[in-house]
């Protein structure tokens, strides 16, 4: 078992092999369809819905297309708020970074809120590497943490483990973490998470250092922003007398107003809540209440290459909701491991490659590992349209690459094409969503596919027939 | 090291807008803000009540004369005997009720530890999604004091309910430390079986004085 992305197989092998393990798939399923009925009820609660979408769409492409105004006013906000700000172009800066500040607390041990950002980076390692403990303290994070695991889903990212297992991670390793697992676990989620709650209590209360992500950041006053259920977060944003918040450069919203759209689009899209248990929000330090000493590391690590590109930069409008997920065929069936990386589903298969690059096998293959069914944009609550920004990415991928990627890619197109049954269902249930997405026509490879038909109606034999052309091409 | 990287950082998201142009500001992004300020115009206490109880919380709507007695109840039904007080929490609040109530002069986390609940009032309340935002002000005092402790009573003021997220959002005040509360904390992370209580205070309850 590997703590790390490092070294993974490319996707049609990860998958694959997630798709012979009976436990995984039989969770991801309950999973994915549990968060998908409730996100639906909550969502058709909204009778202006779509216009709570398109606001907040229209809300992130202002930001981003004024990014570096906004930074900069961010940057100022919270310098006055008392706040500090770093900048970190990558993964190295930013780990080098949040190791300097904690050291200079003098502390060796940090408490963590569950934030992507930092495991994009690798903090964790970096910190361990350091002689500082980091302590995931998000449950499903407790457990992937604990059982030297990764995460397989943005949302409960210890969705693949069940209970059992679980209480045979808690009884076998909570005592070199800290506080045992109490005698007589049973693997009721109830008294597991009793055995959470007191197993992170005095990590808690004696905390002096914690680092966290946020959800937003708001340029116009400074104000960042975190949705959580446990309180684990709360713990962490209040306690302690250090706060170190690691935030992509790609989490701004320009106004305090804009969070009334995305305090309704995020809860309802992601945990299919009409509100999440708790939401905290902080700008820069307050005298007598919560960290006095708060920085903010404003994080680059490939974001401003997506920005680069006029059609992936939609990518980060990206709120992390994971709706995508749950609503893929492809993710159901493959799991989130396969993807090689913290962004899983839909949205890591557009996002991982562009911020990594396609040099790797398993970067080449994410785009392809998409039947370009079209559900993820139906739901996604910015309107990222995920199947136009891969088929740009498949178009780059050939362009730019040798042959052994395009082997790979092709596996990846083959495994998710290859098994009739494997998404048949899914492609007729997708079906609604066809007359919601436009027709596209793509330049490039993807041209003569596109020019007679929308992207989510290609039937099987089109797809192979296109890819049969192009290695013919690429022979010529 | 980090000032060589913010002017990298911004030199580079200004090379990757190059497609955007030059005269172009901000506000030229149209964003239409197409939604309702509100997705309903009842009654909205009845509907904050339905909300906060389906996020399993203990609610009670009281007359506003009744509130030291409900919490006086409260308290007792719990099995309390020393709560934290916001320092400036309405002493008629709790002088129906013979709990010790400590007030929170920069008690220490383990002094908060120690308490068997706090009780708070609140600065809004949003009906269409049962949340109450505590803001640090008048009878709320400082963050960890309604964190710490495991039992959570929040007294909210029937004009301080408003009915949705954005009129929430346009009376709060960035500047202040917000906590948005729907519900007691909760976990789905085993088996998407929810859990009630995992690190914040694992009984809401709720007196609605109108
Ligand atoms: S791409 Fe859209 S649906 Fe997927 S996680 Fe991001 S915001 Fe949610």
């Amino acid at each position: 078992m590997s703590g790390t992305f490092v070294g993974m197989p490319a996707f049609p092998e990860a998958a694959s092999a997630a798709t012979q393990n009976a436990q995984l798939r039989h969770n991801l399923r309950k999973a994915t369809h549990t968060i998908r009925g409730k996100r639906a009820a909550v969502v058709s609660e909204l009778d202006d819905w779509a216009e709570l979408r398109a606001a907040g769409k229209a809300i992130k492409d202002r930001t981003l297309r004024h990014l570096d105004v906004y930074l900069e006013q961010l940057e100022e906000a919270v310098t006055a708020a008392g706040g500090h700000v770093h900048w970190a172009a990558d993964a190295a800066e930013a780990n080098a970074i949040v190791t300097r500040l904690v050291r200079a607390t003098g502390e060796t041990e940090v408490v963590k809120v569950k934030s992507m950002a930092t495991q994009e980076i690798e903090l964790n390692e970096a910190l361990a590497e350091a002689g500082i403990t980091a302590y995931e303290t998000d449950l499903a994070e407790l457990i992937v943490q604990l059982g030297e695991d990764r995460p397989s889903h943005i949302l409960v990212p210890a969705i693949h483990r069940n209970r059992a297992e679980i209480r045979e991670i808690f009884n076998r390793t909570m005592a070199e973490w800290g506080v045992p697992a109490p005698a007589n676990l049973s693997d009721e989620p109830r008294a597991l998470a009793e055995a959470a709650r007191v197993h992170l209590r005095d990590k808690f209360l004696n905390a002096k250092v914690a680092v966290s992500g946020a959800n937003f950041a708001v340029a116009e006053t400074g104000t960042l922003v975190v949705l959580e259920s446990e309180g684990n977060g709360r713990m962490c944003l209040t306690l302690p007398e250090t706060l170190i918040s690691v935030v992509g450069i790609e989490k701004l919203v320009p106004t305090w107003q804009d969070l009334e759209v995305f305090m309704q689009l995020l809860p309802r899209s992601s945990t299919g809540e009409r509100m999440n248990p708790y939401t905290s929000t902080w700008t820069g330090s307050t005298p007598g209440d919560g960290p006095g000493d708060f920085h903010l590391v404003l994080l680059d690590n490939g974001r401003t290459d997506v920005l680069a590109d006029e059609v992936g930069r939609q990518s980060l409008r990206c709120i992390r909701c994971s709706a995508c997920l749950n609503i893929c065929p492809v993710y159901e069936r493959a799991g989130g491991h396969a993807y090689g990386s913290v962004y899983p589903g839909p949205i890591g298969a557009i996002l991982t490659p562009q911020l990594r690059g396609t040099s790797s096998e398993l970067d080449a293959s994410l785009p392809y590992a998409s039947s370009l069914c079209g559900a993820c944009y139906e739901v996604c609550p910015v309107a990222i349209d995920i199947p136009e920004v891969l088929v740009h990415l498949r178009g780059k991928v050939v362009e730019g690459k040798g042959t052994t990627v395009e082997r790979v890619a092709m596996g990846a197109a083959g495994w998710v094409l290859g098994d009739e049954k494997r998404l048949g269902l899914a492609q007729r249930a997708a079906g609604k969503a066809r007359g919601l997405v436009p027709k596209r026509h793509l330049p490039g490879p993807g041209a003569a596919w596109t020019d007679t038909r929308d992207i989510p109606d290609i039937p099987e034999e089109s797809f192979r027939d296109w890819w049969a052309g192009r290695g013919r091409g690429q022979q010529r | 090291m980090s000032d060589g990287a913010r002017e990298r950082i911004l030199a580079k998201v200004r090379a990757a807008l190059a497609d955007v142009p030059r005269g172009e500001e901000p506000e030229d992004v149209v964003v239409t803000r197409g939604y309702v300020r509100a997705h309903t115009g009842g009654e909205l206490i009845g509907l904050l009540v339905d909300r906060l109880t389906d996020y399993r919380a203990v609610v009670h709507r009281v007359p506003a004369a009744e509130v030291a007695e409900a919490v006086a109840q409260a308290l007792k039904r719990r099995g309390v005997r020393r709560i934290v007080v916001p320092p400036d929490l309405p002493t008629r609040w709790t002088a129906a009720s013979s709990v010790v109530a400590v007030a929170d002069e920069a008690l220490a986390v383990a002094e908060l530890d120690g308490v068997d609940g706090v009780v708070t009032g609140c600065a809004l309340a949003v009906a269409e999604t049962g949340t109450i935002v505590l803001d640090a002000g008048v009878a709320q005092g400082r963050r960890a004091i309604s964190l710490v402790p495991d039992y959570h009573l929040c007294v909210v003021r029937a004009d301080q309910v408003v009915g949705d997220v954005p009129d929430a959002v346009a009376l709060l005040d960035p500047g202040r430390p917000l906590t948005w509360i729907s519900g007691p904390s909760a976990t789905s992370d085993i088996e998407l079986d929810r859990v009630e209580g995992v690190h914040g205070p694992r009984t809401l309850e709720v007196v609605i004085a109108e």
